[in-house]
């Protein structure tokens, strides 16, 4: 059950992406470039998406069980820390380099895109680096 | 600011967003996670029993939207004019930086505001400060 509603999940957040312009790192680049020909197209994607989303998690915060029976994990940090901003700004610099963030990055390896292989092997070493620096002390 | 009309496409990209929103929805109120797509492939690397499967679930269903939109219509294009060192350099700054600051557009940017979270606020301000900052230096200033 809950591998089942991950892979529906997966595949309709891809098909959004697509479907919203958003997997296009040319479009986000002209949503991102304010000092150019702006395409603002990209703001309703996200507006589009809360507006859905926003009721959802209203819900999920008065529960504490998903459908599937597991345990609803909402977040728990609060704090406002430098690795929440130093992190947010070093994404935000990468983004803005090449258009992709994580999700069209991996619409567009399934679509065997030649930049996004090279950008998500990267993405995927850079991951790895975090997960080596981080790691619990033995 | 020059808005390009000719390049906007509301109706698609509203539409879009609200798929992007009902997988969000999906995935909190069926299996009680966050769709935060650096959050789930970022835990695959660093694995925990009856944790895994369902984000590699997550990932193929991703891999896949483009051959299911196949099988109906015609892909959209996706363009990219960026060089191979510019796309390295941007994938491990958007690897690292995703990881140390929680979450991406997906995780921060949708599911966060959508549950009033200020972390999410203050990343999502952060990232697209960042984004319109970078795009600008690269395309304006560095002439590029």
């Amino acid at each position: 059950m809950k591998t089942f509603i991950a892979l529906l999940a997966g595949l309709v957040l891809g098909i959004g992406l697509l479907l919203s312009g958003m997997a296009n790192p040319a479009k986000v680049i002209a949503f991102l470039d304010l000092a150019g020909a702006w395409d603002p197209s990209l703001a309703l994607v996200m507006g589009g998406a809360i507006a859905v989303a926003f009721p959802a998690f209203t819900w999920a915060k008065s529960r504490t069980v998903a459908w599937s029976g597991e345990r609803l994990q909402l977040p728990t940090a609060r704090q406002i820390d430098a690795p929440l901003v130093l992190g947010s700004l070093t994404f935000g610099v990468g983004w803005g380099l090449a258009g992709y963030c994580p999700g069209p990055a991996l619409v567009s390896l399934g679509m065997a895109s030649q930049p996004a292989i090279v950008f998500v092997v990267a993405m995927g070493v850079g991951m790895a680096a975090h997960a080596l620096l981080t790691r619990p002390k033995a | 600011m020059n808005i390009a009309w000719d390049a906007f496409t509301p109706w698609t990209s509203l539409a879009g967003g609200a798929l992007i929103g009902l997988a969000a929805a999906l995935l909190i109120l069926g299996s009680g996670r966050i769709a935060g797509i650096s959050g789930i492939v970022g835990g695959l690397f660093r694995p925990a029993p009856g944790d895994t499967g369902w984000r590699i679930a997550f990932v193929v269903g991703l891999l896949a939207a483009p051959l299911v939109w196949g099988l109906f219509a015609a892909l959209p294009v996706v363009q990219s004019d960026a060089g191979t060192a510019t796309l390295v350099v941007a994938g491990l700054l958007v690897g690292v930086g995703t990881r140390y600051g929680s979450g991406c557009t997906s995780g921060h940017g949708v599911c966060g505001l959508s549950r009033l979270s200020p972390r999410s606020l203050v990343a999502t301000l952060a990232f697209m400060g960042a984004g319109f900052v970078t795009v600008y230096l690269v395309r304006h200033l560095a002439g590029a």
